[in-house]
């Protein structure tokens, strides 16, 4: 029987360092937040999107952002999602529909108890993408149950070739913004600071120069994270606790630790044997399992394009304190992935293959979420083809535990890599 | 003289080769896979070495495949069957640059490089739609064997349009083109054609490049050779050890261990049935190799 390389070395397939620590006590400051807003002794909740979310706007408040998506992927990594689903799909939600609001819709009626928070009740809804069609309803569907009161922030999407948003579009945007300082101005019964908006900004723009230079700390060989199992860790603290104090400290704290690592040559790997690009969000019900697939191949994630949803601050987007709302209508507009058009994305892992030095992509595709999806064929075929990088495509689903077949994917995944491991002997003869 | 083995574990047939220095086949076995999976592999195994006349002491090296590799327990290595068919179609058919596999759950494209590696690979969806399940779902609402359905196919006059792949409507569909008077090969037929469109719709994903093999165990159905050969413009090759291949490419590249002086590690003596590793679990890592590779030799 072969021996497992990682068995062997007496290593586990997951990196667990400071930043794993640090991101769990914060975080979880952040859920005791959220239970104490449920229970009535905390701030103002405000639901909000990932996709590019303007956090600043309400940290200047003081109120509370909530981000049902990031309560649905908690469902899941704590196996909680399927009984919500199912109770979704009983009061008529279909079986094709995004397994997130299901999970959110079956939680919210099912008492809002989680194992990490008790979940509050929106004091406001603040809708701010509108590029998902099924995220827009969803958000809709909230303010009916809750009677709450919701705002729209109508973000135009990238639909030109060069996808840059025009100065009436960031003008539009603004003004939505302003529109939202009167609502929160309302609901808080407090005014603008202006002043602390822009410290606000400042703290967020400081965390995006520390978020843009860990991204590229993956360019160096071998990586010392995994860009896409170890940056979802670092992505709850950058759209909870962006623009604030405690927000910063993270990225601090996190850069240093993993730029020692890069500098001792050391990744969360014993041996990093492939570099890939990943596409799409994870299968979050089964994240350990997924990830073995990678880590017993000595496979690591150089890039994804997942870590962007929030934000593309590695391409070198910046909050700017000196123009506050306009950089936050920027960054709604322009710089997340998810407003952003599909060749836009192509050209982004393009960038990824290229500058980060990766030896092939892997697409995983959401069986629930025909936005992120849809296209995911052509994209294989595109850099499979066309640019011929290796390309695997597989898929289950972010939520549904019902969706992911362990052996169908573990095959493809194994099949995958044998091939690149025939063509690397090949190279090296 | 050295021998090698391969065993592929199928979710219902278990195959296993054993080859000689020469790459000649000199045992074989057949066995359905039932429930005990660790236990067919061996018995498999066992009555393939029988069938060669040769101790199992005298196999060098053994190689797993399938989707119950991991349960070849006392295999040397694991290589999944898409590999191992493209290895395995390229031994049989020297020329072939593209696989068309189709098994019981899952059909295949494999675009195949020089020496029989996989250069490209698509498969089903996570759904028995358009794979030998349909086929077998068809039979048995026509009340017809699973060998029977093709010849019959090739009697049709007029294929019937079916509106679904899906293993399991295919019997509503099924009744009501009975219902509305349609003979059994127009409707066999249809259903053949429908499989083929799909699979080749599949595989052009790959790219189809001649010549093609197809291979699993739906390849011994002639109905299904002649719908694909329509669909694709080309013949296709098959052979009556089709469904043997990933088996053959899995001693093959055990062969090529043995050959390369990797020694097969110590048999496990036991052969118990472990369970399927658990979520947290990594089962043992093999890297897929041809001789030279270190990783191969743990």
């Amino acid at each position: 029987m072969a021996q497992d390389p990682l068995k062997k070395n007496g290593s586990k397939t997951e990196y667990q360092g400071k930043i794993h620590l640090l991101q769990k006590e914060m975080i979880g400051r952040y859920f005791d937040r959220l239970t104490a807003a449920a229970e009535g002794r905390g701030d103002k909740a405000v639901y909000m999107m990932i996709s590019g979310n303007p956090v600043e706007l309400i940290q200047a408040f003081d109120m509370l952002p909530v981000y049902p998506e990031v309560n649905a992927l908690q469902l899941a990594v704590k196996k909680q999602a399927l009984p919500f689903i199912l109770q979704a799909e009983e009061m008529g939600y279909s079986i094709d529909n995004c397994a997130y609001v299901k999970a959110d819709i079956g939680m919210y009626f099912g008492g809002r108890k989680t194992a990490f928070a008790t979940i509050p009740t929106p004091d406001l809804i603040l809708c701010n993408y509108v590029g998902c069609n099924v995220y827009l309803q969803w958000f809709e569907h909230l303010n009916e149950y809750s009677g709450a009161p919701i705002y729209n922030l109508d973000v135009p999407f990238c639909r030109t070739p060069t996808g840059r948003p025009t100065e009436d579009d960031i003008h539009y945007v603004v003004k939505q913004l302003e529109e939202v300082i009167a609502v929160c101005e309302r609901i808080t019964g407090k005014s603008l600071d202006y002043k602390k908006l822009q410290r606000i900004v400042e703290l967020s723009g400081e965390t995006g120069d520390l978020w843009a230079e860990i991204k590229k700390l993956t360019r160096r060989k071998p990586a010392p994270f995994d860009a896409y199992f170890d940056s979802v860790t670092m992505m709850a603290p950058l759209y909870c606790l962006r623009g604030t104090e405690d927000g910063l400290r993270f990225f601090q704290e996190a850069y240093q630790e993993l730029k020692e690592k890069a500098d001792r040559r050391e990744g969360p790997l014993p041996e990093e044997r492939f570099r890939f690009v990943i596409e799409g969000p994870p299968p979050w019900p089964f994240l350990r399992t997924f990830r073995d697939m990678f880590s017993r191949w000595g496979a690591v994630a150089v890039a994804s394009t997942y870590s962007t949803v929030g934000g593309l601050w590695e391409f070198g987007f910046r909050h700017d304190s000196r123009r506050p709302l306009e950089s936050i209508a920027e960054h709604m507009l322009y710089w997340n992935l998810t407003n952003r058009n599909f060749l836009q994305r192509y050209q982004q892992i393009k960038e990824y293959v290229e500058d980060w030095d990766a030896d092939a992509l892997v697409i995983h595709s959401v069986k629930s979420c025909r936005l992120f999806s849809a296209g995911q064929g052509d994209m294989r075929e595109y850099f499979a083809k066309d640019l011929n990088i290796p390309t695997l495509l597989i898929e289950s689903d972010l939520e549904d535990p019902r969706y992911f077949s362990e052996a169908q994917l573990r095959n493809r995944v194994d099949a995958f890599f044998e091939s690149l491991e025939h063509k690397k002997m090949v190279l090296q003869r | 003289m050295i021998y090698a083995a391969g065993v592929d574990v199928g979710s219902t047939q278990t195959k296993a080769i054993v080859l000689s220095e020469e790459k000649k086949i000199i045992g074989r076995s057949l066995i359905n896979t039932g429930a005990f999976v660790s236990q067919a592999a061996e018995r498999a195994f066992r009555a393939a070495v029988e069938s060669a006349g040769i101790p199992p002491e005298q196999v060098a090296y053994v190689v797993g495949t399938g989707y119950g590799r991991y349960k070849v327990t006392f295999g040397d290595a694991q290589i999944t069957e898409i590999s191992c068919h493209a290895r395995g179609a390229k031994f049989l058919f020297p020329n072939t640059r593209t696989v068309i596999d189709m098994g019981g759950q899952d059909a295949k494209g494999i675009r195949v490089g020089d020496d029989g590696d996989v250069k490209d690979f698509v498969m089903n969806d996570k759904c028995a739609a358009g794979t030998g399940r349909f086929l077998s779902n068809a039979a048995e609402t026509l009340g017809v064997s699973l060998d029977e359905i093709g010849p019959i196919s090739l009697q049709g006059k007029k294929a019937v349009r079916l509106s679904t792949v899906c293993a399991v409507f295919v019997e509503s569909d099924i009744m009501s083109y009975l219902a509305e008077g349609k003979t059994m090969p127009d409707i066999l037929a249809g259903v053949h054609s429908a499989i083929a469109a799909r699979t080749v719709a599949l595989v052009r994903r790959v790219g189809i490049e001649a010549e093609v093999s197809f291979t699993g165990g739906v390849s011994l159905n002639i109905g299904m050779v002649r719908a694909l050969e329509e669909k694709l413009g080309v013949p296709v090759n098959v052979c009556e050890d089709s469904h043997y291949i990933g088996a053959i490419g899995a001693a093959l590249f055990a062969l090529e261990r043995a050959l390369a002086g990797i020694a097969a590690q110590a048999k496990q003596a036991a052969f118990q049935d472990v369970n399927l590793p658990a979520e947290s679990g990594n089962p043992p890592l093999v890297w897929p190799t041809t001789p030279g590779s270190a990783a191969g030799a743990h």
